[in-house]
């Protein structure tokens, strides 16, 4: 039960991480290399603030995620938006070189061990549920990941704003000749898929070392849960987020030599019978 | 004598020469990753097809010659034969899977299955884990040669470089690769013409997977070890980065880029520590933004310019 829940932390981070990289090639086209590098710098934020300033994990909830978001905004207008016309591997080149310089800098700073960073005081200890012990700090992880996402399918799909975005990644010429700003939008949508990193990167703090390389290893697997799931719908990334995390759960339990594989393995296994992803839509 | 011909003399003979100049350790380094390069162009620059996951024949190559010649004794010839062969079967086993995606997800998908060969190469029991698999004897060529020697391994380095070249240069200029250049250009007009991409895509992975064996397997020879360096995804990044820098989709580009990134990485790994993959980052970022189409693009479009103003 502990692996199943620890799978459901993981998986969480999944869910977050690969809807944030959805959003972004909805609206960009081009898949978001630096997100791991973004999800390492909302996790250092965190870390940096509490050293230096005293910024306890809750305003970090806030803030972290805003600066990574600020920041995923300067990128966009400075370099990014440069390459809408080219084709769309030339993004993720540009993402990759910025993944490497972040994780560079972050590793030069702080080497690359583990800075600890403790649970909040209100979220440590667990409940007893009879049959297992629920870590209060996992319970809210599950929680808070759900309800971001939540809010994030809910943005897009019912509100006027996520009526525009919806329209402008259909047909932005269209889009912006009915009045709409597109590029704003899509600087905003760019920053938004960054602080959703960060904001992953804050919640993975206390249960995961900060450590500069935390988010490469994370992300070629999100790769994978993207793929596998396909990016055609924001309900589809959520669910294979959560739902590959628990596999990689119950296999860690089973046969934990295999647990860091699995992802991989069920990616070949969909791309053999259902190529366009589980939701993904066939070209 | 074409000019192009007496080109390529000089350079032989530059390669001839170089080992009395520079250190031949260094060059042959820079011969291997300019094999892996040029391996990398003839997918990305001539099939346009992104791969983020090279790292894994390179590796691949390294790691089974590595085991062949030291865990079961093999001649030095016949290791690398096995490593190549090795990264063959698994190119053919991942071009398989890849090929049924294009664009970003084949290089998402790559990148994932190169990860996952990463992670084996990580907990197999004759990898040597963390350590990688060290103290590989050189041995000898063909029962002659000692290739302990680092002068004598040179020149058989130089020969597989030259003959891994020989067969891109072949491979580009063939109709096969002319093929090729069509699916790069605009695969729906291949199809309707004729031509079964899958096939023309998954062969073109497949002898792009067996030289970047060939290139992993030599550079273990060289260094006497295999690591998990060579199949992290770092050594993935760099082969695009060698192959963008030098001007991808030109015969020369990879192997420029791979020398100046090479010798770059030496010059500046006592000095800058870890500020070296920032600057790799950087070079990456500048080259996507202001010069798409890298050192050897660059000269070419020069030069046609030139030409064309003459004329």
């Amino acid at each position: 039960m502990g692996q199943l829940m620890l799978g459901l932390v993981n998986g969480s981070f999944y869910a977050v991480l690969s809807l944030g990289l959805a959003v972004i090639f909805g609206m960009l086209n081009i898949i978001n290399f630096a997100h791991g590098a973004l999800y390492m710098m909302g996790a250092f934020l965190a870390w940096m603030g509490l050293e230096y300033l005293g910024i306890g994990y809750w305003q970090a909830l806030v803030l972290a995620p805003l600066t990574v978001g600020v920041f995923g905004i300067v990128i966009e207008r400075t370099m990014l938006q440069w390459l809408y016309k080219l084709d769309h591997l030339y993004g993720l080149l540009l993402t990759f070189g910025l993944a490497l310089v972040i994780e560079g800098l972050f590793t030069n700073g702080y080497g690359v061990s583990g800075q600890p960073y403790s649970i909040p005081a209100e979220l440590s200890g667990g409940f007893n549920l009879g049959f297992m012990f629920l870590p209060h700090y996992r319970g809210w992880v599950i929680l808070a990941s759900l309800a971001v996402c939540f809010g994030t399918w809910f943005g897009i799909e019912k509100t006027r704003l996520g009526a525009y975005l919806r329209a402008a990644t259909e047909n932005p010429k269209l889009t912006q000749a009915f009045g709409i700003n597109v590029p704003l939008m899509v600087m905003l949508t760019y920053g938004f898929g960054a602080a959703l990193a960060g904001f992953a990167g804050v919640l993975a703090a206390p249960v995961i070392q900060v450590s500069p390389l935390m988010g490469s290893h994370l992300i070629i697997t999100v790769f994978a849960v993207v793929v596998i799931g396909g990016m055609g719908s924001i309900l589809g990334s959520i669910l294979t987020g959560l739902g590959l995390g628990v596999i990689e759960g119950i296999t860690n339990l089973l046969y934990p030599a295999a647990s860091a594989t699995v992802v991989f393995v069920i990616m070949a296994i969909v791309l053999l019978v259902r190529p366009a992803g589980l939701f993904g839509k066939e070209q | 004598m074409s000019r192009k011909t007496l080109a390529y003399l000089l350079l032989l003979a530059a390669g001839l020469a170089a080992p009395f100049f520079v250190y031949p350790v260094l060059v042959m380094k820079v011969l291997c990753f300019a094999l892996f390069a040029c391996a990398f162009n003839l997918l990305l620059g001539y099939t346009g097809l992104l791969s983020f996951g090279h790292a894994a024949f390179f590796g691949t190559g390294a790691y089974v010659a590595g085991y062949a010649i030291k865990g079961w004794g093999l001649p030095t010839e016949l290791g690398l034969l096995a490593g190549t062969a090795a990264a063959a079967i698994l190119g053919w086993a991942f071009g398989s899977l890849a090929i049924r995606r294009t664009g970003i997800y084949f290089a998402m998908v790559t990148l994932a299955l190169a990860q996952m060969v990463y992670f084996i190469f990580l907990q197999a029991p004759f990898t040597g884990g963390e350590d990688g698999l060290q103290g590989v004897p050189r041995g000898t060529l063909l029962g002659l040669v000692d290739l302990s020697r680092d002068i004598n391994l040179y020149y058989f380095v130089l020969a597989i470089f030259a003959f891994g070249f020989w067969l891109i240069y072949r491979t580009i200029h063939s109709p096969f690769g002319q093929i090729l250049k069509a699916i790069r250009e605009n695969e729906p007009r291949a199809i309707s013409l004729g031509y079964d991409v899958a096939k023309y895509k998954l062969l073109a992975f497949v002898i792009s997977a067996t030289l970047s064996g060939l290139a992993g397997a030599t550079k273990m020879l060289v260094f006497k070890f295999a690591t998990l360096t060579d199949a992290h995804w770092h050594s993935s990044g760099e082969v695009v980065l060698m192959t963008i820098l030098g001007g991808m989709g030109t015969v020369f580009g990879p192997v420029v880029g791979s020398s100046v990134i090479i010798t770059l990485q030496n010059e500046l790994a006592d000095k800058v520590g870890s500020l070296v993959t920032v600057i790799m980052g950087s070079i990456f970022v500048i080259c996507v933004l202001l010069f798409r189409r890298g050192i050897v693009g660059e000269i070419i479009a020069l030069y046609r310019r030139m030409v064309g103003q003459k004329g």
